[in-house]
């Protein structure tokens, strides 16, 4: 059997006074699947998604657990080959198009520099992948888009470029983070459906940042909840949503009615649940200490 | 809007021009110190003195002086100087090029020092290599630029001499040159045994300028990309697998470049006003020296040249910042 696409194995992190903002997690993302990772704001999914990329801010540590992506254990590189890695075998959906794409750059080239720079790609196939993708994502002005600078084109087309760009080198396992909270409310399912489509199409495994029960359900066939840095369950989506196990999946649901439509929004989650998880996650913490195995990482 | 923009730009520019005017001839005729009587020997006539007087104008009202002078200047004739007795025009032009060649080096230094210190503090961001890069910054930068002149040639100059502490060239040379840009001539003619002497003259005086300037663009500059670090494209790149130095230089410095760039336009025009004492200093023949001899000796007409041209100088320096920060801004450079 083959090593899955991403593994996290017991991942905890903390911030610079100690403080424990992921706790323990661990997920899989197997080749070609859409695992989605659920979670209320602060909840630390964006944490685990930067941890994957090797992007977490200076601030934050991670104090035990090991990620290998394809079976390969990112800690145990130089951070120039784990960097070199995970530049050819992942990519990221950034949350806000607006600030994802640099200012005083040209489209085109900040499409291409992955393919010619770090994948060594000649400048035509970089250049024809790219119209290909665009083409995928309904970009009908290739040549006016390459040549924009960002300012020049809607929300709703820079996050185009920016999945059209993740698709490009075909990786293995994309990091999307929250890709449709940033656009109109119109735009949002245009974007969602183009992701699955290209997902389907490349099979490509996603791991889905949301705190959108809606999205879970539409596009992923696993789902990890996260409450507070800390995996409360973890299901196939059509068993999670079909019988929940655990009470706070049950609250996130009951405060979401019509978790079938995107366009809700999270309504608060029932106090007493999480008076429960918040008691239970303090104990936890207290006779917490970080095992040796974290040390390896950097 | 573009017409409209460069005619308001121009007369700013002309307005400016013409306060700098005002301010300076009055000043340096209220200021005590009578130029006439500096050029008599002790105990000329007053016959004597008032006929001096009259030929320079200097017996006519403020304003009928400033009114002559002015129209002088709008002809292109900036009046005789006093003590050298020469057209002031062609003494200012002859030594505006020593000048800015000492400027555009000591500019040249100051971004070739200031760049790379800015990039690798950016990089190595929170570590003792930066905390060694601001204690640099502040040294140099707590340290004026005349007061480098006379540590550098106290260490290059008298313990170490490897470089000239005085004039601009080594005066027995035969100078082939048709212009007074010595260097760029020097280099253009592919002199560069030329080129090497007169570097040799330029280099303690323009470090000296510059390394304060040097700081600055080191410090600004490393702020700037230190606050774009961060950001979401920054990231991006980072998970495309470039180096966090390719990171830097790709994605942040152009975009850290726009803030830095007006200061730095700004600190280039304060290190052209430091020539004046740092020119005197090492002996170089520049406006700046010039423009000492000209107070000591009260020569008004070449005062008011110099500092025209002093401001003529800042006066462009600002507008090609301006043009620079449109060039690298593409949300201007497009309406
Ligand atoms: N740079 C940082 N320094 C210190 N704390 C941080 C930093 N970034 C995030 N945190 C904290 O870490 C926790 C997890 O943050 P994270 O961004 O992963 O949340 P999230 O689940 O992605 O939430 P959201 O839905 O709002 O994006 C939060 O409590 C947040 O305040
Ligand atoms: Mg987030």
């Amino acid at each position: 059997m083959s090593a899955p696409c991403l593994e996290i194995e017991g991942l905890s992190a903390t911030l610079a006074n100690g403080v424990r903002v992921l706790r323990s997690v661990s997920l899989t993302v197997e080749p070609g699947e859409v695992r989605a990772l659920v979670g209320e704001s602060g909840a630390g999914k964006s944490m685990i998604g930067k941890a994957v990329l090797g992007v977490l801010p200076p601030s934050i540590r991670v104090v035990e657990g090991r990620i290998a992506l394809e079976g390969t254990e990112l800690g145990k590189l130089a951070p120039r080959a784990s960097r070199a890695l995970i530049g050819a075998r992942t990519a990221l959906i950034p949350q806000d198009p607006l600030t994802a794409l640099n200012p005083s750059r040209r489209i085109g080239p900040q499409m291409t520099d992955r393919l010619v720079k770090i994948l060594g790609w000649d400048g035509t196939k970089a250049d024809q992948r790219i119209r290909k993708l665009l083409d995928d994502v309904r970009i009908r002005e290739p040549d006016r888009v390459l040549r924009s600078y960002p300012h020049e084109l809607s929300g709703g087309m820079r996050q185009r470029v920016l999945i059209a760009a993740a698709f490009a080198a075909e990786p293995r396992l994309i990091v999307a983070d929250e890709p449709t909270t940033a656009l109109d409310v119109t735009v949002q399912k245009q974007i969602l459906r183009l992701i699955v489509e290209l997902q389907r199409e490349h099979g490509t495994a996603i791991l889905f940042v949301t705190h959108d029960l809606g999205v879970v359900a539409k596009i992923s066939q696993k789902v990890t909840v996260l409450y507070a840095g800390k995996v409360v369950e973890q299901a196939d989506t059509a068993a999670l949503f079909a019988s929940p196990q655990h009470p706070y999946t049950r609250a996130l649901m009951a405060a979401t009615p019509r978790y079938t439509d995107p366009m809700a929004s999270l309504r608060p989650v029932d106090e007493a649940v999480l008076a429960g998880l918040s008691a239970e996650i303090a104990t936890a913490d207290r006779n917490w200490k970080p095992n040796a195995r974290g040390s390896g990482h950097d | 809007m573009i017409l409209q923009r460069t005619l308001t730009r121009l007369l700013t520019m002309i307005a400016t021009l013409f306060g700098v005017a005002v301010v300076v001839f009055v000043v340096i005729r209220v200021a005590p110190g009578d130029p006439i009587s500096m050029m008599l020997p002790p105990g000329a006539s007053q016959a004597d003195i008032d006929r001096l007087r009259a030929l320079y104008g200097l017996d006519k009202s403020l304003v009928e002086q400033f009114v002559i002078w002015l129209t002088g200047v709008v002809h292109g004739d900036f009046g005789t100087s006093i003590s050298l007795r020469q057209n002031v025009l062609g003494l200012v032009l002859g030594r505006l090029p020593a000048t800015l060649e000492l400027s555009i080096f000591a500019l040249l230094i100051a971004l070739a020092v200031g760049l790379p210190l800015a990039v690798l503090g950016a990089r190595e961001r929170g570590t003792a290599v930066e905390a060694g890069i601001d204690v640099a910054n502040g040294v140099a930068l707590s340290i004026p630029d005349f007061l480098w002149g006379l540590v550098l040639i106290l260490l290059f100059g008298v313990l170490m001499p490897v470089f000239e502490i005085s004039g601009r060239v080594s005066p027995q040379l035969d100078l082939p040159f048709t212009t007074n840009f010595y260097l760029f001539e020097s280099i253009v003619r592919l002199r560069f045994d030329l080129t090497a002497n007169l570097l040799g003259h330029m280099f303690m005086p323009a470090l000296a300028l510059a390394l304060p300037l040097a700081a600055i663009i080191a410090q600004l500059l490393k702020q700037s990309l230190k606050e774009l670090l961060t950001l979401d494209y920054m990231v991006l790149a980072r998970v495309k697998g470039f180096s966090e130095t390719q990171v830097i230089l790709r994605e942040g410095l152009k975009n850290a470049a726009l803030p830095t760039l007006t200061l730095v336009g700004v600190q280039f025009t304060f290190l052209i006003g430091g020539t004046v004492i740092v020119e005197r200093l090492f002996s170089y023949e520049g406006l700046g020296n010039m423009a000492i001899d000209a107070v000591v000796n009260r020569d008004l007409p070449l005062i008011q040249g110099i500092v025209l041209v002093f401001a003529l100088l800042f006066v462009v320096i600002n507008l090609v910042v301006d043009m620079a920060y449109a060039l690298l801004n593409p949300r201007l450079r497009h309406g």
